[in-house]
């Protein structure tokens, strides 16, 4: 049975991208056979972070208007075979998606016996984002600790369970789970940033994992590999442990405290 | 409340008169051009599409009366209507606007229903009848969060047994009932029924409402949250209390 999952916010600039790119590797080092689709048509980047923006060819809206085909336009990604990427169009719009095009590209990746599908949702609420959410079986909603994300994610989630296709044809909601990215304990300590238990209050959502901020995602950004490859990074290790969870694992969470010096780890109380 | 839909004894008279307070919008004129207003209208509708479909309105002259400015009322009436809104009475009107008016099949108010003092609402009291409690009320039940953006209308009672996020907006004719934290906009009786009560077990609100009596969360300030309160009405004011 192939998952669709949505990686979607609301808000921009939080983390989506990123996490999409992670996420799909991940699925795909463990051995499952993963697409990722970037939905951010006239704004593509996942091609950028995934390192493979020299090798698009043809795109999801030439797919969608039939003139190229799936296989076509799929790229294979170079660090790992299980994992093939679909770029979206830079010189196009979000109105040049449209329902029948979406569905039919991911019944065709169903076909092809894909286990996970990971679309890469725009901001906002509009076409593209509501696209890239409406097939979807599984929804990660990336929030900032901050109040404007937080609300933004709540919006989402409204949309989420009133306009997808699971909603429309009453069948079991898309399932939900919240990702707490760019979060920094020291600053949440002093009150600058909302803290885990504060966003979960606002939001009441099921956390799969809390990614640190760390200079380690945009190194990975802009040397074009997913943060998740960098096995020493926090970043690329919170990464690990969420596909972990959401395969099943019981990983404990971690980055939520502070990290303590040697003094704090021999002194300091928990 | 009884939550079955009885149906009415046989013994029961065929019509009953009731009488009813309704919030309805009034729209105060101070140009008589009407593209000026047609434009204008359209943007506040644009604004929030679904409350204006078909909501009613009430529109007053008044002050163009006051300017000696003769606005047309028949194409007035139009220009309203094709904005989507139902012209359901004229206020401030002169003698002649009035009569187009009622050739409209529009009533007319008058300009001191704005102005009734607490005396005068206290001697229309005594004379209206008591309003008799609906017998039929259904209770819509939500057990998923209410999410910021979404909009829940219940025609009888509302139970919540999740959160209701901010932004979210929760309105139902009869009581409100969350069990849980209400951070959105709950309005109750918004029918007019002025015996509906808000309870929920964390407020937070943004806006609390019945029956067009409201408070907004800076009226709230000093209400301690994470402890259940009901809401209810006394003497036109909203009264928030702790459920013993």
């Amino acid at each position: 049975m192939t998952r669709i999952i949505v990686v979607t916010s609301g808000k921009g600039g939080v983390g989506k991208t990123t996490t999409s790119a992670a996420i799909a590797m991940g699925f795909a080092k463990k051995g499952h056979k993963t697409a990722v689709i970037d939905f951010d048509v006239g704004l593509r980047n996942l091609d950028l972070i995934m390192g493979c923006e020299r090798r698009v060819v043809y795109d999801i809206v030439n797919v969608i208007y039939g003139e190229a085909t799936l296989n076509q336009a799929l790229i294979r990604d170079k660090h790992c075979e299980q994992l093939y990427i679909l770029p979206a169009s830079q010189t196009r719009d979000k109105d040049a998606l449209s329902q029948e095009g979406v569905g039919q590209i991911l019944e065709e990746l169903a076909a092809k016996d894909f286990k996970y599908i990971v679309c890469d949702s725009p901001a906002g609420i509009e076409k593209g984002a509501h696209l890239a959410m409406y097939f979807a079986d599984d929804a990660f909603v990336v929030t900032n600790p901050e109040v404007a994300s937080v609300r933004d994610s709540d919006r989402m989630l409204g949309i989420l369970s009133s306009k997808s296709r699971r909603a429309e044809q009453n069948l079991e909601p898309i399932k939900e789970y919240l990702l707490l990215t760019r979060y920094a304990p020291e600053r949440v300590k002093i009150g600058e940033m909302l803290s885990v238990a504060d966003v979960q209050d606002i939001l009441s959502l099921h956390l799969l994992g809390v990614i640190p901020e760390s200079k380690s995602v945009l190194t990975a950004s802009n040397s074009g590999m997913p943060v998740i490859l960098d096995e020493k990074s926090d970043a690329g290790q919170a990464y690990a442990d969420i596909v972990a969870r959401y395969l099943g694992e019981d990983k404990p969470h971690r980055f939520i405290e502070e990290k303590k010096g040697l003094f704090g780890k021999f002194f300091g109380s928990k | 409340m009884p939550t079955d839909s009885q149906k009415m004894p046989n013994h029961s008279p065929p019509l009953e008169f009731k009488s009813g307070s309704f919030s309805v919008p009034v729209l105060i004129l101070f140009t008589d051009d009407l593209k000026t207003i047609g434009q204008q209208l359209q943007e506040k509708v644009d604004l929030a599409p679904e409350f204006f479909k078909n909501s009613p309105l009430i529109f007053d002259v008044q002050e163009l009366n006051k300017q000696g400015l003769d606005i047309d009322v028949s194409a007035l009436v139009d220009v309203i209507r094709q904005s989507g809104l139902l012209p359901i009475g004229i206020r401030g009107g002169n003698v002649p606007q009035n009569k187009v008016a009622v050739e409209l099949l529009i009533p007319v108010y008058s300009t001191h229903s704005i102005s009734t003092t607490s005396s005068d609402t206290q001697k229309q009291k005594t004379i209206a009848p008591e309003p008799v409690v609906e017998t039929t009320v259904t209770t819509t039940l939500i057990t998923r969060p209410i999410r910021s953006g979404q909009r829940i209308y219940a025609s009888g009672d509302l139970v919540v047994l999740a959160q209701v996020s901010a932004g979210a907006e929760i309105m139902a004719e009869g009581n409100i009932h969350v069990y849980s934290t209400l951070r959105g906009r709950a309005l109750a009786g918004v029918q007019g029924n002025t015996d509906a009560r808000i309870f929920c077990s964390d407020l937070q609100a943004e806006l609390i409402s019945i029956a067009g009596n409201y408070k907004v969360s800076e009226d709230m300030s000093g209400i301690v949250s994470k402890k259940p309160i009901q809401v209810y009405l006394q003497d036109h004011t909203l009264i928030i209390k702790d459920i013993v």
